[in-house]
């Protein structure tokens, strides 16, 4: 059904810039302080909407990773003799100053990040506090955790977080550490440090004691340095399978207590008695999310074959109306890909879909000029043996496959090296019970997709990971137990 | 009056759905659907659902359920958009021509449905480039105050029937409702369904009385009243509007706004879907109505931005889309007063009625 150029167009709504203010260079944060890489190394962070330098950003090296292991070490003592409640206090104080400067993060996230506002505001921000929230109330309870009476905090973790969700997985990551008495390095990835060293500011303005956390931007080798510094005893890496091995082995036999949050290639069941218009929205939140660059998404779409048409209709009927352009405008649904590498890698695994003999189908929209973007795209007549139903694409790329038995969709959706997540779309709520615990899939949803909180612990099975994050099972990453 | 007998007691269904459907085999607005196609779902299949109670019932249940947070949280995420300035301008426009000026009160006297009448015709006395109102609605005994108070202007005049609100009248007092308004002279009927029948489950009661109202109807338009608050659960409104538009509905419309819930961006969300759906498997385009409970700008903005991105464009125009409202009006005007000047006015600049 196509519908003339719309008469109802929207006039842009841009959110206003002038609430962030972003500093023309930003050092490392060590002991409280921001303080120059020690080769006196810089890089660029470029907004991947424009590719406009944001700032200049220092960049760790290995002895810049010492020096903030070695304050980590110093603040620990203090820090994890304080009673709970004070710590409590501390990572209150921090969710109310992120609640307060929400605005000013979602503006600042998403011009690093090149996600849309509407995300930024309504999603990221909105979870980043929650999750500082809902540790701070943990703080003084860890008696009752389930780890017996007085649980010990490991000591001082090393952090490496991607790039796709910035400030919400520096979140997932400082909160429970804090929570238990760890203090922290951590290193944000090389395209998006900034929301990172906004926070390193918030510490300060909520009076956290120097030391307790560090920021160190920098590229894969402070990653490194930082995971095998032999003074960390925590590390906690959420990024791709390919660095999470690597860091597996760099910690193996060290007595380092080890976390990981890979890669994951989920599936999204559509039975044939799902309620088709939710599936659809469910379908498109699954997979165009942050354009795709979600670890849990939903980019295998299994649907029955009998309702295979009538589902693929609807969906691309949908993507017709998504809206892709500038990330800052509060209607923006789709924004920019971010960096020049994850949409050649994109752009490589989408053409080695068509060339594999995948059904290649985009929505009709125009891409800006500059900067880094990606049409929603879907590949059907896909099978398991085609790569994009194996490899992990990270982009607005989904591939739709067809099953007929609910056993067979069971079997296809656990065919993969990954299990990070799965959807369930059916209204028959005995099919969801016995579908969910067929699942090799550390998080399942049903009749809803990518629904983040707090309390719900996150993780993974085989490649895509272990150890879990959120929730109180979050805790246990961070105490000796 | 004599009551009248049912008419639809008299013709067989069949031959009713014959005559309802013969004119799309010539006349389709729309391409086929690859569904169509395939031979799965054409007019014809659908004029067999309604031969019985059983195969209604059975079609109705088989229509695709509704999952209410998906549905829900839908509507919120488009009431996330931000309708400024031009887009802004035009939307405050079109819903202004969208409005059913609306007054349905056991104290409506012919003085203040005339004064409806003004207003729906010059809805702002200030600035006469205003665009008028869809219609004027009001109860049937006012129908003929109304015409008189609109002639001329293109503004149509919409007469409640078939014992509104409740609808807890025999068929044959509800036909003769709806007859004494279309011989006043409304230009459309705004009928209520029999929703203790949906309730217990007799969908073709609710159905055979839809048609044989619409027959009464004449050349009126026919909206057909849910009362979605009463129907409570979503899937029940998915069937109430599939039966509607069977039964040959020009309008589907939420609620009568004399009840608690009212319209809601779900409800409208998901009639819009049905109008869209019947659309594309039988081309036979179909109004929707939201009443009741919509009283700011930014509410008819949010349910506009809901018909854009739902149904379509084909649906931004007062023919397939309007808002029953009153107090709607006034917010509108106000701020189209603040876009034209740059400053908000305030409720002395607009008029009451």
């Amino acid at each position: 059904m196509e519908t003339p150029a719309s008469i109802f167009a929207y006039a842009p709504a841009p959110e206003s810039r002038s609430v962030v203010d972003i500093a023309p260079s930003y050092g490392l944060f060590i002991d409280g302080e921001f303080t120059d890489a020690a080769d006196g190394k810089v890089f660029k962070s470029v907004s991947p909407a424009t590719e406009e330098v944001l700032s200049e950003v220092a960049q760790a090296g290995a002895d810049d990773v010492d020096r903030a292991v070695r304050a980590a070490r110093k603040a620990f003592e203090k820090w994890s003799a304080l009673p709970g409640a004070e710590r409590g206090k501390y990572l209150f104080r921090i969710a109310r100053i992120i609640q307060e400067r929400s605005r000013e993060l979602a503006v600042l996230e998403t011009l690093d990040n090149g996600k849309p506002i509407k995300e930024t505001r309504d999603a990221d921000l909105p979870l980043v506090a929650a999750h500082f929230f809902y540790y701070a109330g943990w703080a003084d309870k860890l008696d009752h955790a389930g780890y017996g009476a007085d649980p010990r905090a490991l000591g001082v973790a090393g952090q490496v977080i991607p790039w796709n969700f910035p400030l919400l997985m520096l979140a997932w990551k400082i909160a429970p550490a804090l929570a238990t008495g760890n203090t922290v390095v951590l290193k944000p990835a090389e395209t998006t440090p900034l929301s990172a060293l906004f926070f390193a500011d918030i510490c300060r303005q909520a009076g956290l004691p120097k030391g307790v956390v560090n920021i160190l931007p920098g590229y894969g080798d402070a990653g490194a340095a930082l995971v095998a510094h032999p003074d960390v005893n925590k590390v906690a890496f959420t990024g791709s399978t390919a660095v999470g091995k690597e860091i597996a082995r760099t910690v193996a036999g060290s007595g380092k207590k080890l976390t990981l949050e890979l890669g994951g290639k989920g599936a999204n069941i559509v039975f044939d008695d799902a309620p088709v218009d939710q599936a659809v929205e469910g379908i498109v939140n699954g997979i165009f999310f942050n354009q795709g660059q979600v670890c849990c998404a939903g980019s295998r779409l299994l649907v029955q074959e009998s309702v295979q048409d009538e589902v693929l209709d609807a969906l691309k009927r949908r993507l017709t109306t998504l809206r892709l352009g500038d990330p800052l405008d509060k209607n923006t649904d789709i924004g920019a890909i971010n960096s020049a590498e994850q949409l050649a890698r994109i752009t490589a695994l989408a053409d080695t879909g068509e060339a594999e003999g995948a059904e290649r189908w985009s929505a009709p929209c125009e891409l800006p000029d500059s900067g880094y973007w990606f049409a929603p795209t879907l590949f059907t007549n896909v099978t398991q043996a085609h790569t994009v139903a194996r490899d992990e694409i990270f982009g607005p790329v989904l591939s739709v496959l067809t099953f007929r038995t609910p056993d067979e969709a069971v079997a296809k959706a656990n065919n993969t090296q990954y299990g990070l997540s799965a959807g369930i779309w059916t209204e028959k709520g005995s099919r969801i019970l016995a579908v969910a615990n067929k699942l090799r899939a550390g998080v399942v949803w049903a009749n809803t997709f990518n629904k983040f909180d707090p309390t719900s612990p996150f993780g993974g099975y085989k490649e895509s990971g272990f150890g879990r994050e959120g929730g109180r099972h979050g805790l246990e990453a961070y105490l000796d137990v | 009056m004599a009551l009248a007998v049912p008419l639809w007691a008299k013709a067989p269904c069949t031959s009713r759905y014959a005559r309802r459907y013969a004119p799309l085999v010539t006349m389709r607005t729309t391409p086929p659907t690859k569904t169509e196609e395939a031979g799965r779902a054409t007019p014809g299949a659908f004029a067999d659902v309604t031969t019985s109670a059983s195969t209604l019932r059975r079609f109705l249940h088989g229509l695709p359920g509704v999952d209410a947070v998906g549905l829900e949280a839908r509507a919120a995420s488009l009431g996330t958009r931000s309708i400024k300035t031009t887009a802004k301008a035009y939307a405050i426009d079109l819903a202004i021509s969208m409005i059913d000026l609306t007054t349905l009160e056991g104290a409506d006297t012919p003085g203040k449905v005339r004064a409806l009448g003004a207003k729906a015709v010059h809805p702002d006395p200030t600035d006469r480039t205003t665009p008028r109102t869809a219609a004027v609605c009001v109860y049937p005994d006012m129908v003929a105050t109304a015409k008189e108070a609109v002639a001329g202007s293109g503004v149509k005049v919409a007469s409640v029937a078939t014992a509104f609100p409740a609808g807890r009248a025999a068929l044959g007092v509800k036909l003769a409702d709806v007859r004494d308004a279309v011989a006043a002279g409304a230009d459309e009927i705004d009928m209520v369904i029999d929703r203790g029948a949906l309730l217990a489950g007799d969908y073709l009661k609710v159905h055979d009385e839809i048609v044989a109202v619409k027959e009464a109807s004449g050349s009126a338009r026919l909206k057909v009243i849910f009362e979605t608050g009463e129907l409570s659960t979503y899937d029940n409104i998915r069937r109430a509007s599939w039966i509607g538009m069977l039964a040959g509905a020009d309008f589907i419309k939420t609620s009568t706004g004399k009840v608690g819930v009212n319209a809601t961006p779900a409800n409208t969300l998901l009639m819009l879907e049905a109008v869209r759906d019947f659309r594309a498997q039988t081309g036979v385009q179909v109004g929707v109505k939201p009443a009741g409970g919509i009283r700011t700008s930014k509410d008819a903005l949010k349910f506009l931005v809901l018909v854009n991105e739902t149904a379509g464009a084909d649906w931004l125009d007062d023919h397939w889309f309007r808002f029953g409202a009153s107090s709607l009006l006034n917010d509108l005007l106000m701020q189209r007063q603040k876009l034209a000047t740059g400053r908000y006015s305030g409720p002395d600049y607009v008029t009451v009625d």
